[in-house]
């Protein structure tokens, strides 16, 4: 990675901090109605411990509800992909089961695991993000161009061949660009849920506490430290398509 | 000389919402063993489905498919394949691409004997040192070469060709023609080519067959001597161009636009 690239977007972070910085002061708004940049750090540092316990507790979440929402996608992605029963069977459904704002099934299914903090926070990750993941596999087995079949079908090949040397591989470039939209979905949904869930935990908690307290600095923080969590999982997905779905990549070298 | 490929009254119809629609109507024809035979006819007229049915890939609703004198009940390894469109696998390199029926046909082939099979292949069409590229490196062109060469790496003894030179322009076309030439005098396969374009089936075929409209049925046949040993310049003889005018007559009877032509 060259110096440019580093350097380029840090400039721009450094100058967006220093605009809302001078926002805050020309303004001259106090601390309890909006926090500058300056404010973060003591903030940071006075709930340190918090901040690491915390943001533990979401980024685990967050990838325990992605996993299960991969495993479980990816496998009613090739149901649908290779049934064409299955679906339209089971597109409506989807559809409609993605249609239902999640900010109304997190409070049905806090109530229905109340206490069970790392449960009810890992399943609604997993039921916001499954459902980009399943279509993009559907339609990435589905749109299978028939001669691809056939160059191994007139050879004799299993279904399962085909799958494994063709298909899947075919339908990676598809599934990483689900992935990307899921993993910011589930961390969405991690942190509505430690929001709304009642004596929570995790970063979204901390953002509640936060809020009940008029305490602009540490909402910031939470927001800010939430954002880079964000990033740091997205960029980990993107390696992982690097490493997998690189050859879909053509731009040059 | 034994058939190879030999078809006996073929009669096969898709079915549609708007009702069945006949694609072949008692088609008979034999390929015999070594021979190249191209089979032209117009538009839609059940040319793919020809291969689909001797690939194994589909059953015939009435008369049999016959390969080396067995009935063909489903898809077998002594089948090579090669389409318009040359379907590389986009994330394996070029000799990987080659390799991919020696994974099927012979899983317990060794790695470096796979490797030396593909390598002679690619270097026999003009692709040494392009091994190691991914297809989208590749010229339209060049990857056809590379399909062939998948079409033919496990030494299947029947080589079917779906128009795998339509989409090419003229000159490489015409190169891929002697790279066909090339690959016939080293690997003994019997072909059949679907095309459409005249010049090709008599510069490569033994045979050309040309199919009446659909439903289709076997409507001409023609010998062309010289096998492999033709040269681009024999298209340019009188006796090439009596033969495509031959053919092209043929072709409007099939299309139904015989009074219209003349």
């Amino acid at each position: 990675m060259s110096a440019r690239k580093i350097a380029v977007p840090l400039v721009a972070i450094v100058l967006f901090l220093l605009f809302w910085e001078f926002l805050v002061w020309f303004n001259g708004w106090p601390r309890y109605r909006m926090a500058a940049p300056s404010d973060l750090p003591p903030a940071y540092w006075r709930f340190r411990w918090l901040f690491i316990e915390m943001g533990w507790q979401t980024l685990w979440r967050t990838v325990a509800g992605l996993i299960l929402a991969v495993i479980f996608g990816t496998a009613l992605g090739v149901v649908m992909g290779f049934s064409r029963t299955m679906r339209d069977a089971l597109y409506p459904l989807l559809v409609g089961f993605n249609a239902v704002p999640k900010a109304t099934v997190v409070p049905i299914i806090a109530l229905m695991f109340v206490g069970q903090h790392d449960f009810n926070t890992v399943l609604i990750a997993f039921l916001i993000s499954f459902f980009p993941i399943a279509v993009s596999v559907s339609i990435g087995l589905s749109t299978l161009e028939p001669e691809y079949r056939d160059i191994l079908r007139s050879l004799g090949a299993s279904k399962l061949t085909i799958f494994w040397k063709i298909a899947l591989p075919k339908t990676l470039p598809e599934f990483f660009g689900a992935l990307k939209v899921a993993v910011t979905l589930a961390f969405i949904g991690t942190n509505l849920m430690e929001i709304v869930s009642p004596h929570g935990r995790g970063l979204g908690a901390l953002f509640d506490s936060g809020r009940i307290n008029s305490d602009y600095p540490l909402m910031f923080a939470v927001l800010i430290a939430l954002a880079f969590l964000g990033i740091v999982l997205y960029y980990i997905v993107v390696a992982l398509e690097r490493v997998f779905a690189g050859w879909a990549d053509r731009s040059p070298a | 000389m034994q058939n190879t490929v030999e078809i006996r009254h073929v009669t096969h119809a898709y079915k549609t919402p708007a009702g069945p629609l006949p694609v072949l109507n008692d088609l008979s024809l034999a390929i015999p063993t070594g021979a190249f035979c191209a089979v032209v006819g117009p538009s839609g007229c059940g040319k793919s489905t020809l291969t689909r049915l001797i690939a194994g890939l589909m059953k015939p609703d009435r008369g049999e498919v016959f390969l080396h004198g067995e009935p063909v009940r489903g898809p077998r390894s002594t089948v090579g394949m090669a389409f318009q469109n040359p379907v590389l696998l986009e994330w394996r390199s070029i000799l990987d691409n080659v390799i991919l029926p020696l994974e099927i046909v012979a899983p317990r082939m060794a790695r470096r004997d796979r490797e030396a099979r593909a390598r002679e292949l690619l270097a026999l069409v003009g692709l040494e040192g392009f091994e190691a590229k991914r297809p989208s490196e590749l010229s339209g062109g060049m990857r056809q070469r590379a399909s062939l060469c998948r079409a033919i790496v496990h030494k299947p003894e029947v080589l079917i060709l779906d128009e795998p030179f339509g989409a090419l322009d003229a000159f490489t076309r015409e190169d891929l023609w002697q790279t066909m030439h090339a690959l016939r005098r080293e690997e003994p396969f019997t072909t059949l080519l679907i095309t459409h374009d005249l010049r090709e089936s008599i510069f490569l075929a033994d045979e050309v067959i040309v199919l009446s409209g659909r439903p289709a049925t076997a409507q001409y046949r023609m010998d062309v001597p010289g096998g492999t040993g033709r040269t681009l310049d024999d298209l340019y003889t009188p006796e090439a161009a009596d033969r495509l005018n031959l053919l092209r007559h043929q072709i409007q009877i099939a299309q139904g636009r015989h009074e219209a032509a003349a």
